[in-house]
């Protein structure tokens, strides 16, 4: 038995997992730094690239059954009411409506955290959901929609946070707008003596604003019973979350319902949470007896189905003459949104810099505007911004390099933890990306030094984040009579390349041609379990489990042809794909020969990931380098460089990392300028409602950007030796492009976005 | 409700249909013709997702009634299957990496496309002029541009 069970713990998003899970113990061969590949690595292009490129490609967004009914939610228009009095006579009369649910008709499920209903006659936010038609087309459901007359009561609204935490604001919630009550407190040390030891203390305070995911497919799901089992096609990063949230608000065995996700236009961590409208349409669709399909339009997407929380960091960090950090101090306030959302941001100032005395407190605060999520590195794009700004203060204040400062303060092992790090290639990472911006001869040697109205500017930013993966995670292998390979995984490709990475780990292993392997992921009912894609965690625990299922194989294969041969296991071979005896190459068998003889029988195994080695921490570390160019004149910001040198330990796919490097960086830059959800401070409502009022970069914004990779493997973590890189690509670009904006004008801005206006208004300040 | 007989040509056969004179082009596309290919990002004429060929020209199909089809040409990526051009494009989308979600790279394709119907020489500006109005989450738009490169590269070489 090549497996067993443990406890298993590693970092999803920010917080700590812990799963039962099954993991191997096969010693498989380890791909340490040294490893020669032939296809693991190599910018081998996507597997799912013909379906895409020719329109044959199904999402759920076009999933179509017979019979199906389309669904539309009523939003309610105010930003804090409570519903009165709803009458949907007028709208169950409009031909081809075929039932219309809210609280007064349906059962009461709880939602977010049990704070709240699945239909709650309590409103918190513009948005929240107040009724669903069902109808023959989408076009009528809307139509219907209109028609339900309902009665609000209108409540006092709060949408500042820091208004929000005061005593006497407008209550979301009985027991207080400030989540969980109080704030998340870290300590380490002794915060006032680090300040006292300090030569230096600089404070300031820092912002960041709220931003909309907004991936291009949106959110959607298609529900379909048979008699009391269901259906569900969901645009999802989380086929097994998705699941159990559905079949525990229906009080139904999770094995009555499947999820079934095959291609999806994009998550970014809005896709992490079940939505409301997916239990919302398989409860019409239970009343109606027909497949129903659920779609958001673009305003959902701006309003209902989650953001990245703004901040308002108020920072203190002291420091020594010589450069020591003695004492980081972190306090913020960030908006939940109407529903539990954690909008903490400190993580990277507990663990980037070496510093024994650290306090931080994070508020969560509710607030009467759509919920907060998980979105591409969750706090730490906001927190990086703040901490790395702060840092650029300290060094200037001392009479130092921003990367020296940062080299002086570099932490050899985990700061929260205690633990030494399974492998850190930050310097390297600073050395390699500093040399290729021409960082110690090209940066303005004095902020804003440059002659005349466009002024340049160098600047960089640091970036931690987990990424290990862990178990459970497992991968099945059917190796059919033909030859061919299938790889099941109950893991979900966003975009990201999960289905071309499998393939190549699988034909790595097993020696055979990638065309020869089918991938079959994000299925329920037939792949077997793997976690939710979120925490840049999918390759680095998927991963390994298909190797584990490929060394399984090779294991079988070598059995079968020795049984086929007459001969003890131990006098063959494998190898390219073949199976010989070691002492007669002539023998040579490959998997098709061996598989023809094997009957109508399918040769299976089961690959696990293996558990991460104890007393270390895993995580992945980088640094980006941005040169910008300012016009003075119309505070216009252009950016025309970002070098990014990372830690991210293997690489699968070069093709598909710089894919994600690509787009974390452009993400981060419409952070840094552009992207920002605009609220009505009067009105409580929403006014960036499309994608033309949220400024999302566009093909006129891309810099270039070159992308080093400093790792080459992190065999400590698996045999595989990979770490995520969805999340590290993102974190560090605003922080970076905001330290080349001082560079460039002498003036630091200190509010994201960092817009024309703002950049004037500093100028003239 | 109203239903108007239109005819026009999809993807180089005539057709005919019955339909309400304000339903959308995309809808058209994807419901009567159950025509996948084109998707729907925003529904506004914001992110390019539905964009098909007007007579050779790049538009939203969100943004078009069935009304203003009358006797025009219309083509969606199905329709370019066999289409030179469109599979240079597609092999250099997939060889340069410019395809991820993949659910705004038919838009994206048809864009440049239409661009090198026009031109097949563009410059790095043209290309970003042409391929600007179609939104991309997932990339960072600079593979897309290698891609339309390097099509045009191909196109204007003598010897293809």
């Amino acid at each position: 038995m090549c497996a067993r069970f443990i406890k298993s713990k590693h970092f999803f998003e920010e917080g700590m997992v812990e799963s039962l899970a099954e993991v191997s113990e096969a010693n498989g061969k380890v791909w340490d730094e040294d490893a020669e590949l032939d296809v693991v690595g190599k910018g081998v292009s996507r597997i799912d690239g013909y379906d895409k490129v020719s329109g044959t490609a199904k999402y759920t967004f076009d999933i179509k059954l017979p019979n199906m009914a389309h669904a539309k939610i009523l939003r309610c228009p105010h930003p804090h009411a409570r519903i009165k009095r709803i009458d949907t006579s007028k709208a169950l009369n409009l031909k081809g409506v075929l039932a219309i649910h809210s609280h007064q008709n349906t059962p009461t499920i709880p939602w977010f955290w049990n704070m709240s209903q699945l239909y709650d006659a309590h409103l918190r936010y513009q948005g929240d959901e107040v009724a669903t038609v069902v109808a023959e087309t989408e076009r009528i459901a809307s139509e219907a929609i209109k028609l339900i007359e309902v009665d609000y009561e209108v409540l006092p609204f709060v949408l500042d946070p820091s208004e929000a935490m005061k005593d006497d604001a407008p209550k979301l919630y009985e027991q207080g707008n400030i989540l969980r009550g109080k704030p998340d407190i870290y300590e380490r040390g002794d915060i006032e003596k680090g300040m006292a030891e300090a030569d230096m203390i600089v404070e300031d305070k820092f912002s960041t604003q709220v931003e909309v995911h907004h991936p291009t497919e949106v959110h959607c799901s298609v529900v379909n019973w048979d008699g009391d089992r269901l259906t569900v096609y969901d645009s999802t990063q989380g086929i097994f979350a998705v699941r159990d949230t559905v079949a525990s608000s229906l009080k139904i065995p999770t094995s009555h319902v499947r999820v079934i996700k095959k291609y999806m236009g994009g998550g970014f961590g809005s896709k992490l949470d079940t939505g409301k409208y997916t239990v919302i349409a398989a409860l019409l669709a239970r009343e109606i007896g027909r497949p129903v399909r659920i779609a958001m339009d673009r305003k959902e997407m701006n309003q209902s189905v989650g953001n990245r929380p703004d901040s308002f960091q108020h920072l203190k960090i002291g420091a020594k003459k010589d450069g020591t950090l003695t004492a980081l101090s972190h306090y913020s306030i960030g908006s939940s949104g109407a529903y539990p959302s954690g909008a903490g941001c400190s993580w990277p100032m507990r663990s980037v810099y070496q510093c024994d005395n650290v306090k931080t407190t994070d508020f969560s605060v509710l607030i009467n505007a759509g919920q907060g999520r998980a979105f591409r590195a969750p706090g730490h794009v906001q927190g990086t911004f703040g901490m790395e700004s702060i840092i650029d203060m300290m060094a200037e204040k001392i009479g130092m390099d921003p990367l020296e400062f940062r080299l002086i303060n570099y932490a050899e092992q985990d700061q929260v933890s205690r633990q030494p790090y399974t492998s850190k290639k930050l310097r390297e990472a600073y050395e390699q990306g500093a040399k290729a911006i021409g960082w110690w001869d090209r940066r303005q040697k004095v902020p804003g030094g440059m002659p005349g109205p466009l002024k340049r500017g160098i600047g960089m930013a640091t970036q931690i984040w987990w990424g290990g993966g862990g178990p459970p995670a497992y991968a099945t292998m059917k190796l059919n009579r033909d030859g061919s390979l299938d790889v099941l995984a109950g893991t979900q490709d966003l975009g990201t390349g999960t289905y071309t990475f499998i393939a190549q780990v699988a034909a790595e292993v097993l020696e055979i041609p990638m065309d020869q392997i089918s991938v079959i992921i994000g299925d329920t009912a037939t792949c077997p379990y793997c976690a939710s894609s979120g925490g840049s965690t999918t390759a680095p625990s998927v991963a390994p489990a298909v190797k584990d299922a490929g060394e399984q194989m090779k294991e079988k294969l070598l059995s079968a042809a020795a049984a086929i041969m007459e001969t003890s296991l131990t006098n063959m071979t494998y190898w390219g794909g073949k199976i010989s005896l070691i002492s007669d190459p002539s023998t040579s068998m490959d998997i098709s020969a061996i598989m023809q003889k094997m009957n109508e029988r399918i040769l299976v195994t089961t690959g696990r990931r293996s558990a991460n080695p104890d007393g270390y921490a895993i995580n992945t570390f980088g640094a980006q380098f941005a040169e910008v160019e300012v016009d003075i004149q119309t505070g216009k910001i252009h950016v025309l460089r970002i070098v990014a040198a990372h830690d991210i330990g293997r690489v699968l796919n070069q093709q598909m990392l710089e894919n994600q490097f690509h787009g974390g960086i452009i993400q981060g830059l419409g952070f840094a300028l552009l992207e920002e959800r605009v609220m009505d401070p009067y009105t409580g409502t929403l006014l960036t409602m499309n994608m033309c009022d949220y400024k999302m970069p566009t093909m006129m914004d891309t810099p270039q950007i070159d992308v080093i990779i400093v790792s080459k493997s992190d065999p400590l973590i698996s045999d595989v030796g990979a770490k995520g890189i969805g999340e590290p690509a993102m974190i560090p670009t605003a922080a970076a492009i905001a330290n080349a904006v001082y560079n460039a004008i002498g003036v630091r801005m200190k509010s994201l976005p960092i817009t024309p206006n703002k950049v004037l208004d500093a100028l003239n300040a | 409700m109203k239903f108007s007989t239109i005819k026009f040509e999809l993807n180089g056969k005539p057709v005919e249909i019955e339909v309400p004179p304000a339903m959308r082009l995309l809808d058209i596309l994807r419901e009567t013709f159950k025509l996948t290919g084109t998707k729907e990002g925003c529904g506004i004429g914001e992110c390019g997702a539905c964009t098909v060929l007007l007579n050779g020209q790049a538009v939203a199909s969100c943004l078009l009634l069935a009304g203003q089809l009358e006797g025009t040409k219309i083509t969606t990526i199905e329709g370019l299957v066999h289409d030179e051009r469109m599979n240079l494009l597609q092999r250099n989308f997939l060889e340069c990496g410019a395809v991820q979600c993949g659910f705004c790279t038919p838009g994206m394709l048809l864009s440049a496309y239409a661009l090198l119907q026009k031109d097949a020489r563009p410059t790095t500006d043209d290309i970003k002029n042409a391929i600007a109005g179609n939104l991309c989450r997932c990339t960072g738009y600079k593979q897309i541009i290698q891609a339309i490169q390097k099509s045009t590269e191909s196109l204007s070489d003598p010897d293809q």
